[in-house]
Parts: structure tokens; C-alpha cells; sequence
């Protein structure tokens, strides 16, 4: 049988690539590190030395702001040199390949290789070719994977709602092309999470979702009903150009989260949304900006598991 | 071999501590057994401040050759270090490791007056320039054995030796 690529022989992460086939005892370990780390976001020295001395480099070839940040102060808050890349405008757009790029870095010592591009699979190429003492996260493949993502999501509804097993979760709005809601499903499927949804028109739900563990809802009032956390989706205004969608306002029509349809999940249901928001279109800001609304803890949440991810990493 | 009585050790510690308590004494306990003798010292002192906890997974020195433990605890302080005359407590003393990575957490809490070690029991063994202001008992381990302690369900403490290899 072939090892999970993101596994060492003893079975502990020494890469972070995909929630897809993790263990639910590791993405436990990372979860309940991460709530550790919380504590040290809340001290005024925010800083323990565990990466003191390692070198970890954000290789984003596909832009990003809030990933790219908070992938910068965790590494920061764990003590570690970094040392970001905007590979957009560099030695790529003069013809070097991928590896040829992780070769170079790996040649001035990096540890960990913080990994963003637009290609699928493109962080378990690199994997594949790195030295053993050094490690890949993902954070961001295409339309694959983003799970420090959706760890952070599971981090978020774990703090708000305790346990997985008795949770109706509903992903609502761009699936097809969200890597973040694929994470998303394969952590609750993988915690025990009873019952996932995932609402949306059908030209922007994968065909096949189902085999993911998931019941589909194009109608998102019966999709909402009962539901304890309502995740929405960006939706990427370059779909509307695909005619994949007739407008932002007919979107928001039917698959904007107003206070209206947000009645109709639980009353103690909690918001969240991975950013970028389009208020107006995805979500009304009266709920981004309401009593359900979690999206700025998810941010903080953000650092600290992505600390978790790092040092659990690091040290295997 | 005879090991000392957890529950009479406590007892000697509270009366040795007692005398020694001011305004400005706080107490922090180390996971996980240390957390235990921690709580008890606490309760028996009757301390004003509520007790700190501490798990001292982020800063041990064997990281790069043990990794991250498991299921780190979160750390605890609810009290303002800085100025405190603390009380670090935990329930075996052996190389010094442990009481240096707290030491190390600590002054990223704040800066205190004073740090003063108290243990259940000491059994040698030191690698670092540490030393217990207050010890409950020296004991002597055998060789591959390590001593532990252990906490029943009624909260009764014991002392127990256990092979090394055991988590």
C-alpha cells in the first residue's frame, strides 16, 4: 500500500498537504495544539522560541493577502526567520521551473516551504522533492485544498459548538470552484459531523458531490432549515463572466445570506465566511456584521492553527 | 521498595510554606502532576490568588529531537506576574529541564519578584544548576525506572515508580 504522502514511516505529519485522508487522531492533535497556542496569542509576549533558528519561506505564486499574513505571524509568534516570495514577479516569469525554485530555496536552508499556487497537486510535487528535514504546508492548491483553511474552520465551529456529533453544517453559495469548502467537507466527514450540506446553484456544485458525504439543496431556505453553522462562500466575481451565473443581484436573490433566511437555521447558528467578503452579494452585512456572525475570531483562530500546523510539522 | 507518602508530604510542605506566604505570593502548578500537588497546596494555603497552570510544551529543549507532545495543555496565569513572589510547583524533580522551560515561559508572562521551587520529591539526577527551595523528599530511583505521581479518583496523591519506557 502506498504511505500517505503527507505521513513519515511512524505515521506523524511531516506534511501538511490535504485534510483528505488525515487521521482523525491528527486532526485532533492539531486542533487541541492550536488551543494552546491561543493562550499565547493572549500573553503580552506573544512569542514562544520553538522554531528558534528555522527558516520558513511563503511561496506564493498565486496572490494572497490574509493567508499570506497570517502564515507570516505565526511563523513569527513561534520564533522562526521568514522570508516571503511574491513568485508572481519573480525568477518564474523568467522561465525557471518549480523544483528548480524549491532547489534554490531549499539551498539557503529553508525548513518550511509555506506553499501557494494555482495549480492542483502543486505543493505534493514539491513534497516529493524536498529533503527529509524539511516540510511542505499547503496553503492553497488550485481548486484541490486548503487545509489550514478548513482547520480553521473545524477550530472555529469546534470553539463555538464543542463537538462534531450532533452538528448540521450547511456550506452555501460556490463549491465547485472553492478549495476551501473541499477541506471543509473532508474534516466534518472525518470528525463525525452527522450532517453536511451544501447549497448552491447547480452550475457551481461539482456533479458528483454527493460521493463526498454530502446532501445537496439548490433551494437555500430548505437548505438552511435547522442548520447550527452556515458557511458561506466568496463567489468569485470572475465566474459571473462564465455564464456560469446571470448576475451579482440575481445572486444574491437567492443565495445571499440575509437575517430573513438566516431565521430559518438555529437560533444560536453561528456565521462564518473565509474572506474576502462581498458584502451585497454573498452576505448582507446586517449578518457579516450581526450577533452570528464568528468571521473575525476565525481570523485569529487562523494564526494559531496555522502555528499549530507548523510546529507539529517541524518537530516530526 | 517503600515510597514516601504523597498525602503526608503535602501536609509538611503546607506547614514549611505557611510561615513563609506574604501579599504578594502567588502559586503556579506544571502539568501534570505538579498541576495536581498545585491544586492541593493551594486549597490547604488557602492563597487568595487563584492558582496558575502551566504547560511548559512550547519552550522544552528537546523539541527538535522529541517534537511537539501531544495534546499540550493550555497555560493558565490568572494573576499579573509581574512583581509576584511565585511559588513554581511540581511533583518530581529530576534533570532541571522541566523548571528551566518554565522559567523560560514565565518571564514571557511578565517579570516577577522572586521564583521560588517547590517539589514533592527530589530523585537527583540534575543536569542544570537547579535546586528545590522546598523538597518533600529525596528519593532514590532504580535505574530505567521513573517516579511518578498519581492521582486516584477520590484525589488521594501517591507516589509511584513505573518503567521508563510507560507514558
Amino acid at each position: 500500500m502506498q504511505r500517505n504522502p503527507q505521513l513519515n514511516a511512524a505515521g506523524e505529519l511531516q506534511h501538511l498537504l490535504s485534510i483528505e485522508g488525515l487521521p482523525p487522531a491528527i486532526l485532533t492533535q492539531i486542533l487541541d495544539t492550536a488551543e494552546s497556542f491561543v493562550g499565547v496569542t493572549e500573553r503580552e509576549v506573544k512569542k514562544v522560541p520553538l522554531l528558534r533558528g528555522k527558516s520558513v519561506f511563503n511561496l506564493f505564486f498565486e496572490p494572497s493577502t490574509r493567508t499570506r499574513t497570517t502564515f507570516e505571524i505565526a511563523a513569527k509568534r513561534l520564533s522562526a526567520d521568514v522570508i516571503n516570495l511574491n513568485i508572481a514577479v519573480s525568477s518564474q516569469t523568467k522561465g525557471e521551473s518549480l523544483l528548480d525554485t524549491v532547489a534554490n530555496l531549499s539551498a539557503m536552508q529553508a525548513d518550511i516551504f509555506v506553499v501557494r499556487h494555482n495549480s492542483s497537486g502543486a505543493p505534493f510535487l514539491i513534497a516529493r522533492h524536498v529533503k527529509p528535514h524539511e516540510h511542505v504546508v499547503n496553503a492553497g492548491d488550485g481548486r484541490h485544498a486548503h487545509p489550514t483553511q478548513g482547520l480553521l474552520d473545524l477550530y472555529t465551529i469546534r470553539h463555538y459548538k464543542k463537538d462534531f456529533s450532533r452538528l448540521t453544517v450547511a456550506i452555501v453559495g460556490d463549491v465547485l470552484h472553492s478549495r476551501v469548502a473541499r477541506s471543509l467537507i473532508h474534516g466534518l466527514t472525518t470528525l463525525g459531523a452527522p450532517e453536511v450540506r451544501v447549497i448552491g446553484p447547480q452550475t457551481l456544485l461539482p456533479i458528483g458531490v454527493e460521493a463526498l458525504g454530502v446532501k445537496v439543496f439548490h433551494d437555500m431556505r430548505e437548505g438552511l432549515r435547522d442548520c447550527d453553522v452556515v458557511v458561506m462562500l466568496r463567489l468569485q466575481s470572475e465566474r459571473m463572466k462564465g455564464a456560469l451565473l446571470p448576475s451579482a443581484q440575481e445572486y444574491f436573490k437567492h443565495y445571499g445570506l440575509t437575517l430573513d433566511k438566516l431565521s430559518l437555521a438555529r437560533p444560536d447558528a453561528i456565521v462564518m465566511h473565509p474572506g474576502p467578503m462581498n458584502r451585497g452579494v454573498e452576505i448582507d452585512s446586517s449578518v457579516a456584521d450581526g450577533p452570528h456572525s464568528v468571521i473575525l475570531p476565525q481570523v485569529t483562530f487562523g494564526i494559531a492553527v496555522r502555528m499549530a500546523v507548523m510546529s507539529i510539522v517541524a518537530g516530526n | 521498595m517503600k515510597l514516601p507518602d504523597a498525602e503526608n508530604l503535602c501536609q509538611q510542605l503546607v506547614a514549611e510554606l505557611r510561615p513563609r506566604l506574604g501579599p504578594k505570593s502567588a502559586m503556579i502548578g506544571l502539568y501534570t502532576g505538579g498541576a495536581w500537588l498545585a491544586e492541593r497546596l493551594h486549597g490547604l494555603l488557602a492563597l487568595p490568588t487563584p492558582l496558575g497552570l502551566m504547560d511548559i510544551a512550547f519552550y522544552r529543549d528537546d523539541y527538535h529531537e522529541q517534537g511537539l507532545h501531544h495534546d499540550p495543555k493550555r497555560t493558565k496565569i490568572p494573576f499579573d506576574v509581574n512583581g509576584r513572589e511565585l511559588l513554581l510547583v511540581d511533583d518530581v524533580l529530576y534533570t532541571g529541564r522541566t523548571v528551566r522551560a518554565a522559567m523560560n515561559e514565565l518571564f514571557d508572562w511578565g517579570r516577577p519578584a522572586s521564583i521560588t521551587l517547590v517539589v514533592l520529591a527530589d530523585r537527583g539526577g540534575r543536569q542544570l544548576p537547579i535546586c528545590a527551595q522546598y523538597c518533600g523528599a529525596k528519593v532514590d530511583v532504580p535505574e530505567g525506572m521513573r517516579l511518578r505521581l498519581k492521582r486516584a479518583a477520590d484525589g488521594k496523591l501517591a507516589l509511584a515508580l513505573e518503567p521508563k519506557s510507560a507514558a
